[in-house]
């Protein structure tokens, strides 16, 4: 059974991008373009994976990935954050909050493939 | 699809934009909205993140600047100043102008990119950040494809699996790298009952042999790296060879590998919601949604042909099919059309910014009011109202609207207010500009409209109709033009776009209090409900929505006429054209006519057909360039039996009516 992963972005654009990828590469995918929107949906059903943006709307991804880590149904899951940002506080920051590792935009395809085989086996 | 998606960031960003403008105005007004500043700094970020993952680096780089000033904004560190949304919105246009030229329109103007960027980053206290150089990780790269052995020691803090890391993901890429060699160290595993099955235990000693480089065995734990024990030695030639016996593979672990799945719930169901959840909207190029629009129309056309064959025979089966497909085609044709209806209010947001500029420009204080944002109307029409519509508020606000001063002279609030609203009605849509200026002096469109030769001075002419001479080519009553009314369009072009529109115009306005423009726009201009009439072997067609009512008109009605074109109607005197003379349609005319009346704008006014043959569904298709001219017809359609019958502009028949009347001096004016 394929991997289901949940991709989280409020940019439409980059979340076509993300999922044509993943799901090229055979992963079974599910959008949602902001935390919120994210929150109910792993509330309702259950992924192997979330790869999420960080500045969204209702709900950033940081705060996405500390509620989500609460919910024992993904305490081991990986999470990912996708970000324009790459400084250390804010890697210890998404770290804190128990995110599993970050993509650091702009990425190609065979990156974002690469980062998420790393991060899901 | 590299294409694909550098459209679909383009189609984004143009909406963004025009968010980012709508939220920038009214930052303007509520400096202190948290939200709405989050609001711009999300749409910059988001244009600045998609544009460099889409190729659009130079707006990526100039974003960049405008997100950092409103990171600050955001943290309460600059604050929203006039200053800062002047520039911003001017950042906005950069931008637009900048995704324009990607597409072959226009040129960037890269000495304002630069100006620009200065400024932003002159806002910006101390040095300007670094946060986005982008972070592409140096591939240290081997000397050669010599192949190195590496010794490494991994021991994962014993948190690690809660932060959602697999040790064992990383071991495997390890291997990917070259050939490896693995052992688990189960030093620090408890007693069963000390064992707490959330944590590592584990650690590993890996000996790697790879012709990759350092680099990017250190990226394998780029991740885990900080919390992590994590050593990595280059091994000289002599312990290269493979040594520890160990082990040859991963230590069994205490935890699976998979991720835990809470039992009993069936995936499913799962997976029908997230389909459901993919289609709850889609987007499609407007393209297709015109060439379904246009299937549409020939299966209504084929459709009335079923009808019709259908009423000629005598077969109730065949009737009742008939009548399905007919009742099906109706709902088909409803819901494609409601498909491409669009809220209008996209565009009023667009003026707000036009009313915003243009008072500065002025020197005016205007304030723009919307209502009915959410009326919904064909995209085509929306599209094609822009134009008309910035003129006219451009006029309103240039010509209408008075300076402060003269407005408090006047007694009035020094804010003038312009009012645009969209109101629903029946199968149009009305749409208002009421401004609270000075008025259109009306004595000055008369004495105009005598100096050019459109009216004689003995012409007695209601406001209405002095009104409507606004828009006559050439008239206008501005002495000059200034850079504010434009692109040098009259009203008369304004009046033209809306009747290519089928829609209809009209201005009133009181001295002193202020002018109203009232557009009534129909809702879709792909398929129209019409009466169809004969005149001879020809068949034509009148848009239903103008038309009142038919009445007869026997020989003796016309001789008791005198030769004046005029029936009488509910005690009313109507004129009427006569078409079969129009159109100089040959046989002889029946001893009892048709009068269809219709009401343009107003007035009545009578067509006389032969025969009235009743509602049909028209599908419009234009005439081609070659009878773009052609005068009182706006159109034609395909009738179920494969002819073609004309749609009848019938305001230019009115129109062409009276000035054939006012040629002829011995006679009244038609109407």
């Amino acid at each position: 059974m394929a991997k289901t992963i949940l991709a989280v972005d409020d940019s439409r654009s980059i979340l076509q991008m993300v999922a044509l990828t993943l799901k090229g590469a055979g992963y079974q995918v599910v959008e949602a373009s902001d935390g919120q929107a994210a929150l109910e949906l792993a509330t309702r059903q259950s992924f192997s994976m979330i790869l999420t943006d960080l500045n969204m709307p209702r709900m950033d991804g940081i705060t996405l990935i500390r509620q989500l880590r609460a919910n024992p149904k993904y305490r081991f899951t990986p999470m990912l954050m996708l970000t324009t940002e790459a400084g250390d506080a804010f890697k210890a920051k998404g770290k804190a909050a128990g995110a599993t590792g970050w993509l650091v935009k702009p990425f190609d395809p065979a990156k974002l493939l690469g980062v998420v085989k790393k991060v899901l086996g | 699809m590299q294409e694909q998606q550098k459209e679909a960031f383009r189609e984004e960003a143009y909406e963004l934009l025009s968010e980012l403008e709508s939220s920038l105005l009214e930052l303007e007004e509520n400096p202190e909205d948290q939200d709405l500043v989050g609001q711009v700094f999300r749409a910059m970020h988001t244009i600045k993140g998609s544009g460099s993952m889409f190729g659009f680096d130079d707006i990526s780089a100039f974003t960049h600047d405008v997100e950092t000033v409103f990171d600050l904004v955001r943290d309460q560190k600059i604050p929203v100043t006039n200053n800062l949304v002047n520039l911003s919105l001017s950042a906005r246009d950069q931008i637009l102008a900048m995704l324009d030229a990607g597409t072959g329109q226009g040129t960037v103007d890269e000495v304002q990119t630069r100006r620009l960027t200065e400024q932003f980053r002159a806002l910006i206290p101390g040095q300007e950040s670094d946060a986005a150089t982008m972070e592409e990780e140096p591939q240290t790269k081997p000397d050669g494809k010599q192949e190195c052995s590496y010794r490494i020691w991994f021991k994962p803090c014993a948190e690690i699996f809660l932060s959602g890391t697999n040790p064992v993901a990383l071991l495997n890429e390890l291997r990917d790298l070259g050939s490896c060699h693995i052992r688990g160290v189960m030093d620090d595993l408890p007693e069963l009952e000390g064992l707490n099955p959330e944590l590592c235990y584990s650690s590993w000693e890996i000996k790697l042999t790879t012709d990759r480089g350092r680099g990017e065995i250190e990226d394998v734990f780029i991740f885990v790296e900080d919390e992590s024990e994590i050593h990595i030695d280059l091994l000289d030639a002599h312990e290269a060879a493979p040594a520890a016996p160990a082990a040859k593979d991963t230590a069994p672990l205490p935890l699976q590998s998979e991720q835990p799945q809470s039992p009993g719930r069936s995936k499913a169901p799962a997976e029908n919601k997230s389909s459901a959840n993919a289609e709850a909207s889609i987007r499609v190029p407007a393209s297709k949604l015109d060439s379904m629009v246009d299937l549409v129309g020939e299966l209504v056309t084929i459709q009335s042909r079923l009808s019709q064959t259908a009423a000629g025979r005598e077969d109730a089966e065949l009737m009742s099919i008939a009548e399905e497909v007919e009742r099906l085609t109706g709902e088909l044709r409803d819901n494609i059309l409601n498909i491409r209806m669009l809220p209008i209010g996209s565009t009023f947001s667009k003026f707000k910014r036009l009313v915003r500029d243009l008072s500065q420009e002025l020197g005016k204080n205007i304030e723009l009011k919307t209502s009915g944002a959410d009326t919904e109307l064909d995209k085509t029409v929306i599209e094609k109202l822009n134009d008309p519509l910035i003129h006219l508020i451009r006029n309103s606000l240039d010509h209408g609207i008075e300076t402060p001063e003269e407005r408090k002279a006047a007694g009035k609030s020094e804010v003038a207010t312009v009012h645009l609203a969209a109101i629903h009605s029946g199968d149009s849509v009305i749409i208002e500009i009421n401004d609270d200026g000075r008025g259109i002096n009306i004595d000055a469109i008369r004495s105009k409209a005598i100096e050019k030769g459109l009216i004689a001075q003995s012409d007695e002419l209601s406001d209405k109709e002095l009104f409507q001479l606004l828009f006559a080519p050439g008239f206008s009553t501005a002495k000059t033009i200034s850079s504010v009314s434009g692109r040098g369009v009259g009203m008369d072009v304004v009046k033209r776009a809306i009747e290519a529109l089928r829609g209809s115009i009209e201005i009133s306005s009181s001295r002193g209090e202020g002018t109203r423009v009232s557009i009534r726009i129909p809702l879709t201009l792909a398929i129209i409900e019409s009466l169809l009439v004969g005149i001879g072997n020809s068949k034509y067609v009148l848009p239903l929505n103008l038309v009142e009512e038919c009445i007869e008109l026997s020989r003796e009605d016309v001789e008791r006429s005198h030769g004046r074109s005029l029936a009488k109607v509910r005690g009313h005197l109507v004129p009427y054209i006569p078409l079969r003379e129009h159109f100089d349609t040959e046989g002889t005319r029946p001893d009892i006519e048709q009068i269809v009346i219709a009401n343009i704008n107003g007035s009545q006014v009578g067509f006389v057909v032969d025969h009235v043959v009743g509602e049909h569904q028209t599908v419009i298709k234009s005439l081609g360039p070659i009878y773009r001219d052609a005068q009182g017809v706006s159109g034609a359609t395909i009738l179920g039996d494969g002819t073609v019958a004309l749609i009848l502009d019938v305001s230019e028949l009115m129109k062409g009516a009276m000035r054939d009347e006012a040629s002829v001096p011995d006679r009244a004016a038609c109407c």
